[in-house]
């Protein structure tokens, strides 16, 4: 009855609602005031980049992604938790 | 059948875009380090999981097996979400970050800060 109309429309307004999600982030990372502002700013675009991939997966019907989306999720909790340490004791490895 | 499917991983999707935008709007809009922490550690990691649980029941019906990877990620996002705010969060109580005069418990209080933000 629907014949995968309903789901392309919506996939489209996900897209525009998680690309403008990434736009936001984009603009914190810029002009954030302080340093913990930038890390929270990329945190959350690796977060957005992880939707974005998902997104793009479903659209293409392929199951290829999700390694993609897990490596990105894995690199971006070791980054954050680095820059953290960093900027609490002046080193990452002590 | 198919059409309960498409119904049901719309919704999923719509739901998670919004609340995906909507914790990065925060980010954007608050005028305290401490209130924009709230928005992508809870708002994003909720719509990112409901976008990975549509794409985890899309895949399971498609391909007719159980499709796992989904629920790793999502799993994997919310076990480290908080872990990584509490980090940021340490951080910036160590650098002594300026706070908005409405957070709640201020520490390191300024009367004006953040106000003429939008």
């Amino acid at each position: 009855m629907l014949d995968g109309n309903l789901l392309a429309i919506t996939l489209k307004i996900a897209f525009v609602l998680v690309s403008l999600a990434s736009l936001f982030s984009l603009i914190r990372l810029i002009a954030g005031p302080s340093i913990p502002d930038r890390i929270l700013a990329l945190d959350t675009l690796y977060v957005n980049s992880i939707a974005l991939i998902i997104l793009y997966g479903i659209q293409q019907g392929s199951a290829l992604y999700f390694e993609a989306a897990l490596l990105i999720a894995v690199m971006g909790f070791v980054g954050t938790l680095a820059l953290s340490k960093y900027l609490m004791r002046g080193d990452i490895m002590e | 059948m198919l059409d309960i499917l498409e119904i049901v991983v719309s919704i999923l999707l719509l739901i998670g875009a919004l609340f995906t935008c909507l914790g990065s709007l925060a980010l954007v809009k608050l005028p305290d380090f401490f209130m924009r922490l709230h928005g992508p550690t809870k708002a994003s990691t909720l719509g990112t999981g409901a976008i990975l649980l549509a794409s985890a029941i899309y895949f399971s019906f498609k391909t007719s097996d159980i499709s796992v990877h989904e629920i790793l990620i999502t799993v994997f996002l919310f076990i480290t979400a908080p872990v990584s705010a509490h980090m940021i969060a340490k951080a910036a109580l160590h650098l002594k970050i300026k706070q908005n005069r409405r957070t709640r418990h201020p520490i390191h209080y300024d009367e004006r800060y953040g106000e003429e933000e939008p």
